[in-house]
């Protein structure tokens, strides 16, 4: 079952084409890099698949709804880590979590499981999000999203700010993941990372997605 | 949907404790306007009593512009608006969250203010139960309103100078309610003051059924 299928897709960002005509199948279970220089159109691929991105032509579907007519529900079905954290500066670190938690209809156990797989430290949950590190604002995000156990990850830059206990954590989330039959979508450029965790790799340049020998 | 609109609610009245913009930059901003209206009608005790109904509600209109841009910015920070849509939240519970949220806080803005012009214009009150009545009803009003177009502008460059320019004619039939209704409450104004409560109350209602039914529409655009 395809849960990514994306077929000719053009998406301005103003007036500029940042997706021209771009085609994509991604398969139930599947984790997928997606590689390509700065501004190729790998952020917008991701944003498209999370129902926040309006499609200006082509057809597609996500979670086997329309790109078109049900954006609304393709959000409630996937996990979105981008470059944003989507934290309130002013609340807690715990404060943040319990918030959103209960906005994308976690559970305290599931949001409890996202802290101890994010391995968020416990004393960091009377402190106010502004003064985390990247990285530890990074991993509250991400655990956020591990808390709505999604279908179809959608991970922009996961290791961006990440230490490296940060990073193995964010590996072997993809591979658990697809493990339990998720799917991951991956915008890296840290390539020899991701490699190893993901199926295959395509490449998006131009606001085209090159798959096979072309992608390499 | 109640525990949807607390939750959306209860975030906002956090963070604003937490930031304490309304409190140490809203309220002041507001007597600041009192104590200049004040000096421009050369401290008169008579018309400053006569014209207290209106000079307290565009007080409470112009700090009540701040304090909705304030409301809009809370989302704006690192994407916080995009994690709300992807939310389970329904976008009529987000609205009401944000709108009792900000009615809450105009409620204090207003109960001081309201203070303030007892105090400095010597303003005299005939019926204390108009007075609160009205304050409740227009309170509500500009706060359903004020959270309405402040979604509408969400995501636009150069909010904080067209949100007065689109919410202020919107407001203009709040302030001249309100401000009958309180020269009748303050015996200033032959007029019946219940009558413009009821009409404020519509006014009130009309914006707390339309915000929740564009909210979604409105976030969709931002």
């Amino acid at each position: 079952m395809s849960v990514v299928s994306l077929r000719n897709i053009v998406v301005l960002l103003g007036q500029f084409p940042a997706l021209s005509g771009a085609t994509l199948e991604v398969q139930a279970g599947e984790s997928v890099l997606l590689q390509g220089p700065n501004g190729a159109g790998k952020s917008t691929l991701l944003r498209l698949c999370a129902g926040l991105q309006r499609v200006e032509r082509g057809d597609g579907s996500i979670l086997g709804h329309d790109l078109h007519r049900e954006r609304r529900i393709i959000r409630r079905r996937v996990g979105l880590v981008g470059h944003r954290t989507m934290l309130y500066d002013d609340l807690t670190t715990g404060e943040n979590l319990r918030f959103w938690a209960r906005a994308v209809r976690a559970t305290p156990e599931e949001l409890d499981q996202a802290i101890e797989r994010m391995q968020i430290d416990r004393r960091l949950m009377d402190v106010p999000t502004r003064q985390l590190s990247a990285g530890q604002r990074r991993r509250t995000a991400l655990a956020v999203a591990a808390a709505r156990r999604p279908e179809l990850w959608l991970l922009d830059e996961p290791h961006a700010g990440l230490d490296q206990a940060g990073r193995d954590i964010v590996d072997s989330l993809i591979t658990d993941a697809t493990a339990a039959g998720a799917t991951v979508l991956v915008a890296s450029h840290e390539l020899d990372r991701v490699r190893p965790v993901v199926d295959r790799q395509v490449t998006v340049a131009g606001g085209l997605i090159l798959e096979g020998a072309d992608a390499v | 949907m109640l525990s949807d609109v607390l939750l959306i609610a209860g975030k906002d009245l956090r963070v604003e404790l937490r930031s304490r913009i309304a409190l140490n930059q809203v309220v002041p901003f507001a007597l600041l306007v009192l104590v200049l209206f004040g000096f421009a009608l050369d401290a008169d005790s008579s018309t400053l009593a006569t014209f207290t109904p209106g000079l307290y509600w565009v007080a409470v209109v112009l700090a009540a512009l701040l304090a909705v841009h304030r409301s809009v910015s809370l989302e704006d920070g690192d994407g916080a608006d995009e994690g709300l849509l992807m939310s389970g939240l329904h976008p009529a519970s987000v609205f009401l969250g944000k709108a009792v949220a900000l009615i809450a806080e105009l409620l204090l803005l207003a109960l001081v203010l309201l203070g303030g012009v007892l105090i400095l214009y010597g303003a005299p009150v005939d019926d204390v139960t108009l007075l609160l009545l009205t304050t409740v009803a227009a309170v509500i009003g500009v706060g359903a309103a004020g959270t309405l177009y402040g979604a509408l502008l969400s995501g636009q460059r150069a909010r904080e100078t067209i949100l007065p320019i689109l919410l202020l004619p919107v407001l203009a039939p709040v302030v001249i309610g309100a401000s009958r209704a309180f020269g009748d409450a303050m015996g200033s104004v032959a007029t019946d003051g219940w009558s413009w409560l009821l009409s404020l109350t519509g006014f009130a209602m009309l914006y707390l059924a339309v915000g929740s039914v564009a909210h979604g529409a409105l976030m969709e655009e931002a």
